[in-house]
């Protein structure tokens, strides 16, 4: 059976984050035309210093997920800190002040939980380095919905517990290290 | 890939779908609780914490004891509406209104403010706390208006668990504090009990930004992160309903990834405080 094209890719990391994104994004050509969603696990003071990392060493565009924003192709979204980031049926983004999820807000669960409504197989969902289990029940979310679930290898991570807790969720996730993720989402792009 | 599964899941989740927009559906045709027009991603996530820690087997299921118990409906308001907060939460907020609104807000005689979605209350008290530091208390009325019965109680209350008083105090002080929080609660067997003065002056009232009108002409309208739950359609109801009962130059300090940009009534409002989402009502 042929699947569908991928629609929009959404990545959960929590510790190690920074340095597994900095390998990734900055790989991705200014016209990567997939949007990313992505929710990094950072502490909830209001600044998130992420886009203004990351906006100067990536060739495609960064920015802060707005509420009830149309997502656009070709863009990297980061949830603001202390807002769950949830993606809509009809692909605009939310935000949501609801209470921490596995301790986390933003949690990386709720993303993958409404984007696997939203897109169902045309999702990807990719759980990275963390010291926790945020982002389990999202990525079995993502593949029972037919999205394609992805983990990166715990020996390839910084902190393998939250890509084993995904693992151990969500036995049919594919595994990659970081290596193989980066030409597999150029692939993405293309079919 | 296998393909029975796919379709499985996703079929799936098509009927609960469906089940959701009949529940809702159903509350809003016996309750008049209108909920159609939240943000669907939130509310789904919401009942179904509601649908697993009730026990029942699926939305249909719920709907039945929704329509026929009425002793269902508050359990499930309470999933669906109260969220938690803090008091002085985002303190460069308060420190925005200190510096920068209540100066304007002092050449009134008299003055209203409205906390839209009040919760438990900790924007309330957060607020009238601060009118009475600043001097302006005697001469303000607050109303606190909220959908959920429960939530209203809870804040007429203002009793709020004791080991979240560390918090509160430290936001208290970073938002330019001129007393101790404590001049304003007893600790009471783990609970902080505010002092009722605060709410000498508050108007407790159920109000919906979905359904209800404009009720009073304020000076001030505070309402942070209740938006966000709102679809595009039911924001603009809300922020027209906003601009409807501000008084010439009146305030409006929204949540902090809130914002005029999308909506209809942009033009109505100019930013005030651009960083903290405090506007100020134009003239039309």
């Amino acid at each position: 059976m042929s699947r569908p094209p991928i629609e929009a890719i959404a990545i959960g990391a929590s510790a190690g984050a920074v340095q597994a994104l900095l390998r990734i994004l900055p790989a991705l050509p200014a016209d990567f035309p997939i949007p990313l969603l992505i929710v990094v696990h950072v502490p909830p003071d209001r600044s998130n210093a992420l886009v203004a990392l990351f906006a100067t060493k990536c060739p495609i565009a960064v920015r802060e997920a707005d509420d009830k924003e149309p997502i656009q192709s070709g863009t990297v979204y980061f949830a603001p800190s202390d807002y769950h980031l949830l993606v809509e049926a009809d692909r605009s983004l939310s935000l949501s002040m609801d209470e921490p999820v596995n301790h986390s807000r933003p949690a990386i669960d709720v993303l993958l939980e409404s984007a696997a409504d939203a897109y169902g197989p045309a999702l990807a969902g990719i759980v990275l380095t963390g010291a926790n289990h945020d982002g389990a029940a999202g990525l079995k979310a993502v593949a029972d919905a037919g999205g394609i679930a992805i983990v990166q290898h715990p020996a390839d991570a910084q902190v393998p517990t939250m890509p084993q807790a995904a693992l151990a969720a969500c036995p049919s996730a594919r595994v990659m290290t970081l290596d193989d993720l980066i030409p597999y989402l150029l692939t993405l792009a293309t079919t | 890939m296998d393909a029975a599964l796919v379709s499985d899941g996703v079929i799936q989740n098509g009927v609960e779908d469906i089940e959701i927009q009949l529940l809702l559906e159903a509350l809003y045709q016996r309750y008049h609780y209108d909920f159609r027009h939240y943000s669907r991603a939130s509310i789904k996530r919401r009942l179904l914490q509601a649908r697993s820690q009730m026990g029942f087997a699926s939305f249909s299921v719920m709907q039945d004891h929704l329509l026929h118990d009425p002793a269902t409906l508050p359990r499930l308001l309470n999933y669906l509406t109260v969220q938690v907060s803090e008091m002085f939460r985002d303190p460069s907020y308060f420190r925005a209104l200190r510096e920068k609104v209540i100066p304007h807000l002092r050449t009134y005689p008299s003055l209203k403010v409205w906390v839209a979605g009040c919760s438990h209350g900790e924007e309330l008290y957060s607020l009238s706390i601060l009118f009475r530091e600043e001097g302006l208390d005697q001469r303000t009325l607050f109303y606190a208006t909220d959908i959920n019965p429960d939530a209203l109680r809870a804040a007429e209350a203002g009793v709020y668990p004791l080991d979240q008083i560390r918090k509160f105090t430290e936001n208290h002080q970073k938002s330019g504090a001129r007393s101790s929080l404590s001049d304003y609660y007893t600790a009471d067997y783990g609970r902080a009990v505010f002092d009722k003065s605060l709410r000498s002056r508050v108007v407790f009232s159920d109000h919906s930004l979905v359904t209800d009108a404009v009720f009073a002409e304020m000076h001030l309208i505070s309402c942070r992160n209740v938006l966000i739950y709102f679809d595009r359609a039911l924001q603009d109801r809300a922020l027209g309903l906003f601009r409807d009962s501000l008084a010439r130059k009146g305030f409006l300090g929204l949540g902090s990834k809130e914002s005029l940009r999308f909506s209809a009534h942009a033009t109505a409002f100019a930013d005030f405080v651009r960083e903290e989402k405090i506007y100020q009502r134009q003239d039309a």
